[in-house]
């Protein structure tokens, strides 16, 4: 009888391990594949850059500097990317920059009502508002799943079997960066600061 | 909170997988239960028949009817969704024509990639009452359709916060129960109107002269009884399950598009527009009107909850569900600190 109480626990035992350790594997493959959909919409919005800056660099050419400061950032964050998620530091101080690029090119295109006024560019300007979504979705899905991830190895009991599931924290997508702070802001938006 | 969700969300996909497999068992039971009561109710109205008359012995309508329930089952929920989508009159949108549909598409990639799942196949139904649904059997093969007036009527936002709760439905795997019972009740409605059609005839002269030599035995009275009612009821129930399956799905798909939004209050004021266009959305028919974010009948029943209503609306009412998504709006607001004069609800966006 008293053996049998004891196979009885091992086997629960035994399953709840399974259990636990598939439950990191799987999470943790989650994380991954949340990381790379955010590389992946990354990549998107570098190739739109060039169709945008291309499509409104002969009307205003007085504007030069806002729309060097987008390539000039542009091509950083290119380069950034290509060192994969260990340097998700670098990267999102990158896409940040590039995002405050945009957003004063964006004001500076609402003030030029003609050019406005030329199709493409409104069609654009629908292409980078997606694009700029995606991007902050892709964001948000990996920091949920990253955070439950992180949750999951540091709660007790399944932190016993993080070492073994080679679970280790991931690093949340930093969304207010030292960058994006440094970056003097020209929001001429109409933001209600409420 | 997301550990919670998350939890929720696996509950959820199992209760589902679960409610989809009995559903179809159910079906299946019912049809054997018709055919084999038949069966049964015959072989004791011929039993005490001269030895050489038709004696119903082996249970031939019972056999047939479970595999004829079978066959339409899997056929139900093999081709379910085309069956939807064609109903409404939908047509897909593979190269977007004019912003509008540019706007949509681009939508509902952003709404797949904040829910983590592919992006299901985008369609239209050109009816001018805004509303949408989603169908399907899993998130790999889905399909999201909007109306015209929806597009019309709602703002980018407000459009996201409806693709997001008809994400919630797919990631859910609603989709797949209510697309299985929308495909079977339309079974069943046919399958009864053909099958009254056949029985009437028959069922009024015929052996009335010799019933009343042989005198049938209570039993055989109370079975036949419940099998007629049975026979008579079945479009009743399915439409009932229909119902009762679907209303609290809708508050947990608009927790979900919150969730995946983070912008409640945008679904809010979508709604409060469905829910202002007073005229039902004709090309969804009452089969499907379970699938749609909102009661495509126009039934104003969905104004106010109470027994009569929850036992007939297909949908929780309206104004609860705006409350609440204007109640995590608030919330959220507070949280960040930015609770200014409680303002509108349209600028709330993020």
């Amino acid at each position: 009888m008293g053996s049998l109480i004891l196979l009885a626990l091992l086997v629960v035992v035994v399953g709840w391990l399974i259990g636990a350790y598939n439950g990191l594997v799987s999470l943790k493959n989650q994380t991954l594949n949340a990381f790379k959909q955010i590389d992946v919409q990354l990549k998107r919005r570098h190739d739109l850059i060039p169709n945008l800056v291309n499509a409104v660099k002969g009307a205003m050419d007085f504007e030069k500097s806002t729309l060097e400061a987008v390539i000039q950032a542009r091509n950083q964050a290119v380069k950034v990317n290509a060192a994969g998620p260990e340097a998700i530091k670098q990267i999102s101080q990158a896409e940040n920059a590039l995002s405050s690029a945009l957003s004063r090119l964006m004001v500076v295109v609402e003030q030029y009502p003609q050019l406005k006024a030329t199709g493409n560019i409104s069609q654009l300007q629908e292409e980078l508002t997606s694009t700029e979504n995606r991007i902050a979705f892709a964001r948000q899905l990996y920091n949920d799943t990253a955070t439950q991830y992180n949750t999951k190895q540091q709660q007790f009991p399944t932190n016993l079997v993080a070492g073994m599931a080679k679970a280790q924290a991931a690093d949340l997508w930093e969304i207010e960066d030292q960058a994006e702070r440094a970056v003097p802001q020209v929001d001429l938006s109409s933001k209600p600061k409420a | 909170m997301t550990d919670e969700t998350s939890l929720n969300l696996f509950q959820q996909q199992e209760a589902n997988r679960r409610r989809t497999f009995w559903l179809v068992v159910g079906f299946v039971a019912f049809f054997a239960w018709l055919g084999f009561g038949g069966d049964y109710i015959y072989h004791l109205y011929t039993l005490q028949a001269p030895r050489h008359a038709y004696h119903h012995d082996f249970p031939w309508f019972g056999i047939v009817l479970s595999l004829v329930a079978l066959a339409i089952a899997w056929y139900a929920y093999k081709t379910g969704p085309d069956k939807v989508l064609w109903s409404t009159g939908a047509r897909e949108v593979t190269d977007p024509t004019d912003s509008k549909e540019q706007q949509l598409v681009n939508v509902v990639e952003e709404m797949a990639i904040a829910a983590g799942v592919p992006r299901p196949r985008i369609w239209i139904v050109d009816d001018p009452d805004p509303n949408a649904f989603a169908t399907g059997t899993d998130p790999l093969h889905s399909h999201i359709a909007v109306t015209q007036g929806l597009l019309d009527l709602c703002t980018r936002d407000e459009l996201q916060g409806v693709i997001g709760h008809e994400l919630g439905h797919v990631k859910n795997l609603d989709v797949r129960l209510m697309t299985t019972l929308a495909a079977l009740v339309g079974a069943v409605a046919l399958m009864h109107d053909g099958a009254s059609r056949v029985l009437r005839p028959g069922a009024g002269g015929g052996g009335g002269s010799s019933s009343e030599e042989r005198k049938p035995s209570p039993l055989l009275l109370v079975l036949l009884v419940v099998w007629i009612v049975s026979w008579l009821l079945a479009p009743i129930i399915a439409q009932l399950l229909a119902l009762g399956v679907s209303r609290k799905r809708e508050y947990l798909a608009d927790a979900m598009s919150a969730q995946f939004t983070r912008n409640p209050l945008a679904l809010a004021s979508a709604l409060q527009k469905i829910e202002g266009a007073e005229a039902p959305t004709a090309h969804i028919k009452r089969g499907a009107a379970h699938l749609c974010i909102a009661d495509p009948l126009g039934r104003r029943l969905t104004d106010h909850e109470g027994l009569f209503a929850d036992a007939l609306a297909t949908h929780p009412p309206m104004g609860k569900r705006i409350a609440i998504l204007k109640g995590m709006g608030y919330a959220q607001l507070k949280r960040q600190g930015r609770m200014g004069g409680a303002g509108d609800v349209g600028d709330a966006g993020p």
